[in-house]
């Protein structure tokens, strides 16, 4: 009936029922248009990790082939590549995922506290000095990360945790995993937009009970915030595995055994012993670090959808 | 919510208004704020120093011999009123910072302390010195290092006096208490305080400390490296091999430099600053609204009713934000080789004879307007699933009754799309719209990992490509060309102009105006 008043207006009109079938396959079509282009370079990467053909002049196939979906398949640029002594480091990639899951983990831990620690402060918390701490961070945060990227590495250089080569290039680790969680603790406002939801009533009802403020956030807080907990973790673990310039500075050209594996696989592909043949075992690579952090993105999709969505309300 | 969508509602009529009136006012009234804010800092500033002395000066006086003992000795008055833990720590505080100031621990044979306050004139010794007594060399000296710990020995006085300051004020809080005929808090009581009303020094030191060392000093760091003569080409062209590692302060003759050209260097970034601002604004505007429309309208497509495997879509556009971006953006990269399958494809179809630069790193002459529409088509690849993600749970917390009367008022379904849901969605994420506006004009991987700024510019070392924006081309003129000083120049500038559009529509919009609304 409310379609008889609407196509009374125009002349000639289609029922809603063909109407609805129309917009319905239209945005069908739309989808799964818009779904190929989003797919098509991500199954190139990987059908490209698992080709094993050779160009028809008998060299290794590397980036120069016409065909998007190869003749032959197999594991061998994952065995080479797991083999493979890149930079004269042997089973170079092995050692990069390695040193990437610590740097990861132990990121994760320091960070995803300092953040929660924070958030709770500016969101539950009232003193003097919190407009001004939230004004200063929001300024600090407006400087380009490379003006201090650059000092930050002479800083870590005179305390020996940058820089070095040889035997002690893994203290340019523990120089990276400062350098990534120490100002993790200014990227609260997505925490804060969370802390802000929960009702102040459940906070100031305990305070009557004779809760200390360490007692609420410990015993009220965090219960209450498992999703965003989890997002702050998921972000943090992520970070090192697609961060890539500030790790290259960090531990620099001349500790290859202590690269992260986007620096890794970076110069695998454009640094000083970079080959393009490599580049097979390059998308063998991209596989290797996709799966593990698609499989958990995909795993804790909801609660990254819910950090998502507080940090769009609150910035 | 249903409030927040009433006020969009009285806005419109606000929104019919000339927008460039709209701008304009904003713009000004800024601008007056902005002047208002200033006198007001000043005459605020003015009575807190004054309360200040005052207050110090009265606890002088009236204070117990310890509070006046604590003036000098740190903790003094805390052992007085038998706080021995604290008074302990405070005197333990004390002993260090003093130690470190006098003795000048020295570290890659620069110290710190008293003397790298000295070295801040950045007078470095450019030879290595032996020295017969020890049978030792001394290096030469590094103004790197000479201004780094400079600046941490300032942040280490400015920590001395703050714990200065709160020894006496604990000393001061302590006699107040006896006078009230209360007991001296105990160590213990104080830790119970730290967990309860002032827990936030306890939540937030750590984050401070780090911020300190990490964001603060650093960030002083290069904004001084403006002001000096750090670049490695002057440097390594000085007379010995030791001064490579020196540079002095050079005023504002940088900032000089690149407005008047007086040198090629500075005739080169002059020339090429406005392009690549108009560039990185273009870039910024674009990047942020395709990927912001591009995503509400995926959002709304996947959501409609009577979709199925919406599961599956969601699933399929997630894997971008999930594949790391360097991953992506390079595989985006070699599929848009000169030699890579799609110029291949196109080749074999006869329907090109050369490879098409479409990111303008194969070749010189690459199309520059190709390589700009290419980055922002990459870009919105990359970053509307983002936004379809954020704006599909916003979509689901419409009130279905603005719906509902609509449709009884005859609304068509394009006119509901931009007077209710789009109005809604925007209000809901202005603040997101504005810090990822920000975070584009400082969006370094996608430029970098696609283009590296490439069709290259023709006229000299240092000109910008064509897609570089301020952020690569400060990081090609620091890591590639050594230029540090017109590099933190550039970094200057480029924060310059993101604080003011932050500032403008921060102070402007709802969610700052009201924090505490919601809660």
């Amino acid at each position: 009936m409310k379609n008889s008043t609407l196509s009374g207006k125009k002349g000639f009109h289609f029922s809603q029922r063909t109407n609805e079938v129309i917009s319905r396959t239209l945005s069908y079509l739309g989808l799964i248009i818009l779904a190929l282009i989003w797919i098509v370079p991500i199954l190139w990467i990987v059908l490209s990790a698992l080709r094993t053909e050779t160009n028809p002049d008998g060299s290794i196939i590397g980036i120069v082939t016409s065909n998007y979906f190869p003749n032959q398949m197999g594991g061998q640029n994952f065995v080479d590549l797991f083999n493979g002594t890149f930079y004269g480091v042997k089973h170079a990639f092995i050692r990069w995922m390695i040193n990437t899951l610590i740097i990861a983990v132990i990121d994760c831990i320091i960070s995803t506290f300092l953040i929660l620690s924070v958030a709770y402060c500016m969101s539950k918390l009232r003193f003097k000095m919190r407009k001004p701490f939230m004004n200063i961070t929001m300024i600090l945060g407006l400087f380009p990360g490379f003006m201090s990227m650059i000092a930050i590495y002479y800083l870590l250089k005179s305390i020996g945790l940058a820089g070095n080569t040889a035997e002690s290039a893994y203290l340019n680790i523990i120089g990276l995993i400062l350098a990534y969680s120490a100002g993790a603790g200014m990227g609260f406002q997505v925490a804060k937009g969370f802390f802000d939801v929960i009702p102040s009533s459940l906070v100031e009802s305990a305070k009557l009970d004779g809760c200390s403020n360490f007692k609420i956030f410990l015993k009220i807080i965090l219960p209450l915030s498992k999703p965003i907990i989890i997002y702050t973790a998921l972000m943090s673990f992520t970070a090192p595995w697609m961060d890539f310039i500030f790790a290259k500075v960090i531990i620099g050209e001349g500790a290859p055994e202590c690269w992260t594996v986007s620096v890794g696989l970076y110069s695998l592909m454009f640094g000083a012993q970079s080959n393009a043949n490599y580049f097979t075992q390059f998308a063998a690579g991209c596989v290797c670090v996709g799966i593990p952090i698609v499989a958990l993105f995909m795993f804790l999709q909801k609660y990254y959808v819910e950090g998502v969505t507080a940090g769009a309300v609150k910035g | 919510m249903s409030d927040a969508m009433q006020s969009v509602n009285k806005d419109e009529p606000k929104a019919k208004e000339n927008i460039f009136k709209r701008i304009f006012t904003a713009i000004g009234h800024f601008f007056v704020m902005f002047g208002k804010g200033f006198v007001n800092f000043f005459v605020n500033l003015f009575h807190r120093v004054v309360d200040f002395f005052v207050e110090f000066f009265r606890r002088f006086v009236d204070g117990s011999i310890g509070t006046k003992l604590s003036h000098f000795i740190f903790g003094a008055g805390s052992f007085y009123h038998k706080q021995y833990i604290k008074g302990a720590l405070f005197l333990l505080l004390q002993v260090a910072i003093i130690l470190f100031m006098v003795l000048c621990p020295e570290v890659n044979s620069t110290p710190y302390g008293y003397k790298a306050l000295a070295n801040l004139v950045l007078h470095g010794n450019p030879t290595m010195v032996f020295d017969p007594a020890t049978l030792k060399t001394i290096p030469a000296d590094d103004s790197k290092l000479f201004l780094l710990f400079g600046l941490v020995t300032i942040i280490v006085i400015i920590l001395y006096i703050l714990i200065w300051l709160l020894n006496i004020k604990s000393s001061y809080k302590a006699d107040q208490d006896l006078k009230a005929g209360r007991k001296p808090t105990t160590f213990k009581q104080d830790w119970n305080t730290l967990l309860d009303s002032k827990f936030h020094i306890m939540m937030l030191t750590p984050t401070c400390i780090a911020a300190l060392v990490f964001t603060v000093i650093p960030t002083i760091f290069m904004i001084c490296i403006a002001f000096t003569t750090y670049n490695t080409v002057d440097m390594n062209a000085a007379s010995t091999a030791y001064e490579k590692n020196l540079f002095h302060w050079n005023g504002f003759n940088n900032f000089v430099d690149i407005f008047q050209g007086n040198t090629s260097l500075g005739k080169e970034i002059g020339a090429r600053f406005l392009p690549v601002l108009g560039w990185t604004a273009i870039w910024a505007v674009f990047a942020t609204f395709t990927c912001y429309f591009g995503g509400i309208l995926l959002a709304i497509l996947i959501n409609k009713k009577g979709i199925k495997f919406k599961k599956v879509f969601r699933v399929i556009f997630i894997l971008t934000i999930a594949i790391p971006q360097f991953i992506s953006l390079l595989a985006m990269r070699n599929i848009l080789n000169g030699e890579g399958p799609i110029n291949q494809i196109l080749k074999n179809l006869g329907w090109i004879t050369n490879s098409i630069g479409f990111l303008g790193n194969n070749a010189v002459g690459d199309d520059p307007t190709l390589a700009k529409v290419m980055v922002i088509v990459i870009n919105m690849w990359l970053g509307v699933p983002y936004t379809m993600l954020m704006t599909s749970g916003i979509l689901m917390n419409i009130p279905s009754d603005l719906y509902e009367a609509a449709r009884v008022d005859g609304a068509s379904k394009t006119k509901m799309l931009f007077k209710i849901t789009f109005p809604y969605i925007i209000f809901v994420t202005t603040p997101y719209l504005i810090s990822s506006f920000v975070g584009n004009i400082n969006s370094f991987n996608t430029i970098f990992l696609l283009t590296g700024g490439g069709p290259a510019v023709t006229g000299g070392t240092y000109v910008a490509g064509e897609t570089d924006l301020l952020v690569t081309w400060l990081y090609k003129l620091t890591i590639n060309n050594g230029e540090f000083n017109t590099g933190a120049i550039i970094g200057i500038l480029t924060f310059a102009i993101t604080a003011t559009i932050t500032l403008i529509s921060y102070r402007r919009s709802k969610a700052y105006k009201e924090e505490d609304t919601f809660q």
